[in-house]
């Protein structure tokens, strides 16, 4: 019988082009197919240093986000109350107009009364030199609330973190330990890197309360008690000093651990480090037995050193980390209870750390030279690796124990080595090679120098003459003192609160702050709409630009709407977060694969539109003309430093074409388009590890722009800064922190690194509410942008809470049934579901499900808007009053990270199917009205 | 499976008709002139109607006539072909008594049999899956001709025998259920043979949230409790009842009533037999 | 065409890897884009925006949990999609002649325009393998993406799948099971690759790869650590020695 013979190679497009996803942060490359001119079919970038041609289901589905019914499709300006969603559609000129109506006079009188902040963009070093243009010192990113405990964990201990600034050696690793990771920015890598590993057969060791995902399938499961890896990585520690399983030869090269420390408690620089004249670090040099800087040519750090200077003993940093680490208390007897570890598992676990980096050990034939001159003929590996992102660090104790992983790292020798964890150009890069933070306003000047850096003491902290925080979130201050990131989730209730002061307008950009990504939801909401006595809002002015019709855009006085991410000219740069991977720095654009075909406009270039329209500096000539044309022009255009500019491909030299530092070139971005989109540039194998101390990495960073001069340093094991703060709550130093703040910073900002309860704990009765209470990110959600996808809400539509099986059964539960879920702040009622694979005192949710009816175009009974639901209601920005009188952030107290995951809940059963997840939110309305009831989307025919 | 309103009243309807045709067919009763017009009107409405209901069922009615083409494997197919050749037979045979004209025996005989080969395929469609354990036996056919006869016989007034095969069917019915509820004890296979994992085995998320088309047809439910409620339901409605209301002096109202419960009561049970059987799929989707 | 081929010359499908799969989703978005674009009607969605959006999708990924005899329980996500059965179920019920398998490779197919919609060979798969399109009414199941693997449009890297070119885990391979020497086969081989449901008598062609087992207490590579020094003292002491030792 004949068979049907269905056409086998149907023409897949007319045409490719080539640009960068933007379903999430990850940046990886897609190829749009394109019919008729229409988007077809996305498919990853074979090419692409970042994926390889993989996607994710989100990029996959980057077609339904596109189509959205929820796109904005005109500026709106608001006419019903906030919150509403009523709005009427006006012209860009009307839109642009209005808004240089309320900024030009903020800007001539008091610029910090426009407060501009944005959510997960990628064009910090763009929106910050927008707002320094501007004047304001009121402008953060979202870091704040994300994941800024790992970042500076990572900068002020080794000039780099995880996240998307380094990662593990996955073609040679031999041992794996994740910790506290969901999904991750890096989140393709990351599966990728996963999966090479299960092909070497390396064992991968999950620490997680939660057993799904990346930890499902690694090869053991530490299911640990949340906000408690602090102690158990210490208590690791513990096992390999007691050993001797450390890498004393890196230990001494690479680390101030042979630096040395004041023991005198009558000096006043008690605690801080041995430094000559020339504030050059000293080490004992083993070679003459005395004091020497620490990078003198030829010098033999000593781990043992001891001095006595002016009357003062100094001890080697190595050795009060032995003393520290090697008492009782960190003993994995003694934190087994908490941790919900076994002592004995904690033990094994630390031998085969230590059996993996010293006995396995890797040697690369590769000879290179170091900072102090030495050559050395081979790169020793340990290979040992590890990757960690918000469970450690969306805590109130995660900067220490963000250090500690950081820590057991350095100890073992497994950073920058082969077989270890490797950073990402331009990173590594010390505390001391990023700006101090800047806030002192001018009217109708520019701020001084960037919003966002790296305080190294009281000192650089920002406050005004009147002893006021000098910023709305309060960043740098000694309630957060190294809060490199600010605080975004401060803004809402700081601006409404007029503490410090008030604002008059509040510009944010794609962040859902009046939902998903507030500390309680229902208060953001309130506060956003707030009226005084009046009938003004409190926060007078609210612009937001959204590309959909989110919760936030109810709350907006003027949106501005941006297209969607294959609109629009977008800069992945190395000026901020590029796509580098360890052995090579790359950048990437976005650029319109199609027109838009509604009245929209890429943000960027409305930001550069504003800010000719208001003179800003730096975008207009000097007779007052707009400078850029729109942000292509300006990626292309720009100088951040002579030669150095948003993107590093394809720039002019003196002979030629060049990469890195080169003049402007008109056809900068044809380039990148013709490359696929990005530009990558390879590190010489010589420097393609030890890279903060390889002369071969730091010469090639500084030609490649990355630096201006090599700047090699030493890990800080010892982190001085922080002792800086301490000393002042010792009352040593001046300036000094307000009394009720002494005793804590004494206690968290230890130089070394320590543990300490969650807050939440000490302030909400864990006896009253037993129970931690997690989200984690689903992987085919974006938080909240997925929900209007057709394709990926029909994977996440709703979400349970999930409860520990003993837990399911002691109070009864079964299959459908609801929960009232109470915490010190509030109480939701849930669908729940049961889990094993869970931690007994755990219940979780996947994050930004629920969503506000009428939001999304979505219909008022989708399923998100009934039955899923966001824990946020539960949270709150400050934690209950505690006897004190103070209500204390629920931030963590040396960088103000948000501490989401401190949450302690109680549950009980409801009897009766209440039918709609509590609280419910009265719905907004739609200004893109609703989505089309049948979806079957194809192009060609 | 998911008792669809469609193949309910398809089956149903159907059966009815093909049984009264059965009778007809050969006789019983010997109806000519008006009388058999009657009779083969009413029967054609319900296997005509029922059949054409089927169609409802299809996603594509318009193209029905395709499924003519697999007679060699698909007893889909073997349907449409049995039930056309029965129409056609009983038609054939109606005609001249229609006009008080020969009764055909010969065509009668066939024609029966191909009323009753119509069932038998109806029900083999169901029979075949070997995915739906509960019907994947020769008894979902058997029963299948089993209710058609019987509904037939009391269409058709024929009460003894309609007491018999009530009798008969009633028993046989509860029997099956019983064998069913074995076999699919035995032959479900389990979330381990489902999935090859070891270890005790919950479905932990479906993949998607909400419902899909194979949620929706092959994963319905039923409580355990209802069902047992309802087969006595079915049982009573559809053979006890109506034997009583036979074995009361007889009166047409009684007959019709009886026949009206008889009517209800393979309803029910039609429906049971959808919404009790269930598709291996299940387990996938946390069976 | 609702004959099964006695044989088939090849037999091409899927081999999927339970101990690395995340149950990311990404195979099920890939899988819905490609075959959306491509093979017969777009895959489409109802109710799209509404209450209960359904869709047809052609692989999707389930979740079990696994609890052992001993040691914590286990999460295993599980891709599933059509398993290319030898002895098809869904084509032999089919009445139109729409479903067929192809005797070269042993795919299994929807010829759309023949399809009536009748359902019946979804019921008959026992693996929740075929979907009805809500909106075109006819079935839809997996194409092994015919229309890729010879695909002459596309650069011969790129003849696979569309769910397995962008699995980022690489749980996913795709080859010719009937050859005992093809990667796919060995891996059957050296893995233990399983059938689903074999009770059902299907013979799928595409394999499972169990997960590996988890949680081992006891490595044996790794002796406990022998503790240098059991006081900071004499760790000091220790510390001298090894960085005599060092030079
Ligand atoms: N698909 C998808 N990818 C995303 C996002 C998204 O929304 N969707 N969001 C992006 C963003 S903005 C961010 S910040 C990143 C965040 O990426 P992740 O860090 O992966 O974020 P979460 O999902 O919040 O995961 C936190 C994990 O930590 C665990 N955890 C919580 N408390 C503890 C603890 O005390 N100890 C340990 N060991 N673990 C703990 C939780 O169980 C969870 O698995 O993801 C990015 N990537
Ligand atoms: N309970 C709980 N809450 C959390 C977290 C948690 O773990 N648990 N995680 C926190 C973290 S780490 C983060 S980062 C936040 C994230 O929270 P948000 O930053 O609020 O994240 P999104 O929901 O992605 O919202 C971003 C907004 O950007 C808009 N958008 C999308 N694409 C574009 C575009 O191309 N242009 C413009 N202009 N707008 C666009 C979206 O429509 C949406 O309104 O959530 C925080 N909230
Ligand atoms: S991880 Fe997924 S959504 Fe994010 S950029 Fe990559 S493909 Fe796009
Ligand atoms: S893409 Fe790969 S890892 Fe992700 S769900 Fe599918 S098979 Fe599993
Ligand atoms: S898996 Fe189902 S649809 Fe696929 S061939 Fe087997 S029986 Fe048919
Ligand atoms: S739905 Fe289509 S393919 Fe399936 S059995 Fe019916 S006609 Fe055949
Ligand atoms: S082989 Fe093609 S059609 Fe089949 S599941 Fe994979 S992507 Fe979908
Ligand atoms: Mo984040």
């Amino acid at each position: 019988m004949r068979q049907p013979d269905p056409d086998r190679s149907p023409k897949v497009s007319d045409e490719v082009r080539k640009t960068t996803c933007y379903m999430c942060a990850c940046r990886c490359g897609i190829d749009v197919h394109l019919k008729n001119g229409e988007v077809a079919y996305i498919e990853g970038n074979r090419d692409h240093p970042v994926n390889h041609g993989v996607l994710c289901a989100k990029g996959a589905s980057g077609i339904m986000q596109h189509l959205s019914p929820a796109r904005l499709r005109a500026p709106l300006k608001r006419t019903g109350p906030r919150g509403s969603g009523e709005f009427e559609e006006i012209s860009w000129d009307e839109a642009l107009e209005l808004a240089v109506s309320w900024m030009k006079p903020i800007r001539e009188s008091a610029p910090e009364k426009l407060a501009f902040f944005t959510g997960r963009d990628q064009s910090q070093s763009f929106t910050s030199y927008w707002a320094q243009a501007f004047g304001t010192p009121n402008y953060a990113a979202h870091g704040g609330f994300c994941s800024v405990n790992m970042a500076a964990a990572g900068i002020y201990t080794m000039g780099g973190a995880f996240w998307e600034f380094g990662q593990p050696d996955w073609e040679r690793t031999k041992l794996f330990l994740l910790f506290g990771v969901a999904e991750d920015h890096d989140s393709n890598p990351l599966k990728m890197g996963l999966g090479r590993l299960k092909e070497r057969g390396v064992k991968t060791i999950g620490v997680n309360p939660i057993r799904t995902g990346y930890n499902a399938v690694a090869d053991e499961w530490v299911g640990i008690t949340p906000g408690t890896d602090g102690l158990f990585i210490l208590a690791l520690v513990h096992c390999l000093l007691e050993a001797g399983k450390i890498d004393l030869d890196y230990l001494a090269r690479w680390t101030n651990a042979p630096a040395l420390v004041d023991e005198d408690p009558k000096s006043d620089r008690y605690g801080l480090l041995l430094r000559d004249d020339e504030d050059r670090l000293l080490v004992i040099d083993r070679r003459t037995g005395r004091p020497a800087p620490y990078d003198g040519a030829g010098v033999k750090p000593d781990l043992r050193g001891k001095v006595r200077r002016a009357g003062i003993t100094h001890r080697s940093v190595f050795q009060l980390i032995a003393g520290r680490y090697l008492s009782k208390d960190f003993a994995p007897e003694a934190v087994e209870g908490r941790t919900g570890v076994p002592a004995a598992r904690i033990r094994r676990i630390a031998a085969e750390l230590a059996h993996v980096a010293f006995d396995q050990a890797i040697e690369i034939d590769q000879p290179w030279t170091d900072f102090r001159g030495e050559r050395h003929e081979k790169m020793i590996g340990r290979p040992v690796s590890v990757h960690a992102m918000r469970g450690i660090s969306a805590h109130s104790n995660g900067f220490q124990t963000c250090r500690a992983l950081h820590f057991l790292q350095i100890l073992l020798g497994s950073v920058e080595t082969p077989g270890g964890f490797r950073f990402k150009p331009p990173y590594p890069k010390s505390a001391e090679a990023h700006p101090k933070p800047c806030a002192d306003p001018h009217p109708g000047q520019p701020l001084d120098g960037p919003h966002l850096g790296f305080v190294h003491g009281p000192e650089d902290l920002l406050y005004r003459e009147d002893g006021t925080p000098a910023r709305i979130d309060k960043a740098f201050t000694w309630e957060n003192p190294m809060s490199a990131h600010g605080l975004m989730h401060m803004v809402i209730s700081n601006a409404h609160a007029g503490d410090p002061y008030r604002i008059d307008t509040l510009f944010l950009y794609m962040a859902n702050m009046a939902w998903n990504s507030s500390m309680g939801t229902g208060r953001a909401m309130e506060m956003l709409s707030d009226t005084d006595e009046d009938g003004e809002y409190v926060i007078p002015r609210i612009i937001y630009s959204d590309a959909y019709s989110s919760e936030m855009v109810a709350y907006a006085d003027l949106v501005l709407p941006d297209t969607t991410y294959l609109e629009r000219h977008d800069c992945i740069s190395l000026l901020d977060r590029p796509i580098s991977e360890p052995d090579a720095a790359a950048d990437a654009i976005r650029w319109p694969v199609v027109e838009p075909d509604r009245d929209v406009r890429g943000f960027q270039s409305v930001l550069v539109d504003l800010a000719a329209r208001l003179g800003l500096p730096g975008f207009v000539e000097e007779d007052g003309t707009p400078r850029y044309a729109d942000y292509a022009d300006y990626m292309i255009r720009h100088e951040r430093r002579p030669g150095v500019g948003p993107l590093a491909g394809w720039r002019v030299g003196e002979t030629g074409m060049t990469h890195g530092r080169g003049a402007p070139n008109e056809a900068q971005l044809d380039s990148y388009i013709a490359n696929g989109g990005f530009w990558m540039g390879h590190v010489p194998a010589e420097g393609a590890f030890y890279k903060p101390w390889n002369m071969a990495y730091q010469d090639w960073a500084v030609e490649t722009g990355l630096t201006d001069a090599p700047r090699p340093y030493l890990f800080d094991l010892f982190c001085e800064p922080l002792r800086r703060f301490q000393l002042a709550a010792e009352g040593r130093t001046e300036p000094q922190p307000p009394d009720h703040l002494r005793e804590r910073i004494k206690l968290t900002l230890d130089p070394l690194p320590i543990w300490y309860p969650p807050m939440e704990d000490g302030h909400a009765d864990p006896v009253e509410y037993p129970l931690h209470a997690l989200t984690q990110r689903p992987p085919a959600m974006y938080h909240s942008w997925g929900g209007q996808n057709a394709w990926l809400r029909q994977i996440h539509g709703s979400n349970p809470l999930y409860l520990p099986s003993h837990l399911w059964q002691a109070h009864g539960f079964s299959e459908g049934d609801w929960a009232r879920v109470s915490s010190a702040h509030g109480e939701i009622v849930v669908p729940v579901a049961e889990m094993a694979a869970l931690n007994d005192n755990t219940v979780w949710t996947w994050n930004a499900i629920g969503k506000r009816k009428g939001a999304w175009a979505l219909d008022d009974k989708a399923p998100e808007a009934t039955k899923g639901f966001l824990l946020n209601h539960l949270i709150h920005e400050l934690l209950p009053e505690k006897g004190d009188g103070l209500r204390w952030s629920n931030s963590d107290p040396v960088t103000g990270q948000a501490a989401w995951f401190d949450l302690r809940v109680r549950i009980e059963r409801v009897d009766r199917d209440p039918g709609e997840s509590y609280p419910v939110t009265e719905p907004q309305a739609s200004p893109v009205g609703r989505g089309p009831k049948t979806v079957a989307q194809k192009v060609g025919e | 499976m998911k008792p669809a309103a469609s193949l309910l009243a398809f089956t149903t309807l159907s059966g009815l008709g093909l049984g009264l045709l059965v009778f007809l067919s050969l006789g019983l009763p010997p109806v000519s002139g008006w009388g058999a017009f009657a009779f083969f009107a009413i029967s054609f409405l319900l296997a005509g109607g029922g059949l054409s209901i089927s169609a409802l069922h299809l996603g594509r009615p318009e193209r029905a006539l395709k499924a003519f083409r697999e007679w060699r494997t698909s007893w889909l197919s073997r349907e449409a072909w049995a039930s056309v050749t029965a129409l056609g037979l009983t038609g054939l045979y109606a005609l001249p008594l229609l006009f008080d004209g020969p009764r055909l025996w010969p065509i009668g005989i066939l024609a029966a049999a191909a009323c009753i080969a119509t069932v038998m395929c109806t029900g083999s469609i169901y029979a075949a899956l070997r995915a739906v354990p509960r019907w994947h036996h020769w008894s979902t056919p058997a029963m299948f001709v089993a209710y058609a006869v019987t509904g037939g016989a009391l269409l058709a007034g024929q009460v003894t025998m309609a007491m018999a095969l009530l009798a008969a069917t009633g028993i046989a019915q509860f029997l099956a259920w019983r064998t069913g509820d074995a076999r699919v004890a035995r032959r479900f296979g389990t979330r381990n043979t489902a999935t090859g994992l070891h270890g005790h085995v919950r479905l932990f998320e479906r993949p998607h949230t909400g419902e899909n088309y194979v949620t929706e047809e092959m994963v319905f439910v039923v409580a355990r409790k209802h069902a047992t409620k309802l087969r006595s339901i079915a049982l009573v409605l559809a053979f006890a009842l109506p034997l009583v209301l036979l074995a009361l002096p007889f009166s047409h109202l009684l007959g019709v009533a009886a026949v009206l419960s008889h009517a209800a009561g393979v309803v029910v049970a039609r429906w049971l037999f959808f919404a009790e059987a269930e598709h291996v799929v299940g387990l996938y989707y946390g069976r | 065409m609702t004959d099964l081929p006695e044989t088939t010359e090849r037999k091409l499908g899927l081999v999927i890897d339970l101990d690395i799969c995340v149950g990311c989703h990404a195979c099920v978005t890939a899988c819905k884009g490609w075959n959306t674009e491509n093979y017969g009607a777009p895959l489409a969605d109802d109710d799209a925006y509404g209450e209960e959006p359904v869709g047809a999708f052609l692989n999707r990924v389930h979740s079990f949990e696994v609890t052992p005899e001993s040691g914590p329980a286990q999460l295993v996500h599980f891709p599933r999609s059509c398993l290319h059965c030898d002895d098809a179920p869904c084509v032999t019920v089919c009445p139109t002649g729409a479903s067929w398998k192809r005797a070269e490779d042993g795919i299994v197919l929807v010829n759309e325009d023949e399809c009536i919609g009748c359902g019946l060979c979804a019921w008959a798969c026992p693996y929740g393998a075929r979907e009805m399109d809500p909106s075109a009414q006819v079935m839809k199941k997996c194409t092994l993406c015919v229309d890729r693997i010879d695909n002459e449009n596309l650069d011969p890297i790129d003849r696979e799948p569309a769910c397995v070119r962008t699995c980022p885990t690489g749980a996913r391979h795709f080859g010719d099971l009937g050859d005992p020497e093809s990667a796919v086969s060995q891996l059957v081989e050296e893995r233990g690759g399983m059938d689903l449901m074999p009770e059902q008598g299907t013979k799928p062609v595409n394999k499972y790869l169990p997960p590996r087992p988890k949680d081992e207490e006891i490595d044996v590579l790794a002796p406990l650590l022998a503790p240098v020094a059991d006081e900071p003292r004499g760790f000091l002491g220790w510390l001298d020695k090894a960085l005599e030792r060092m030079g």
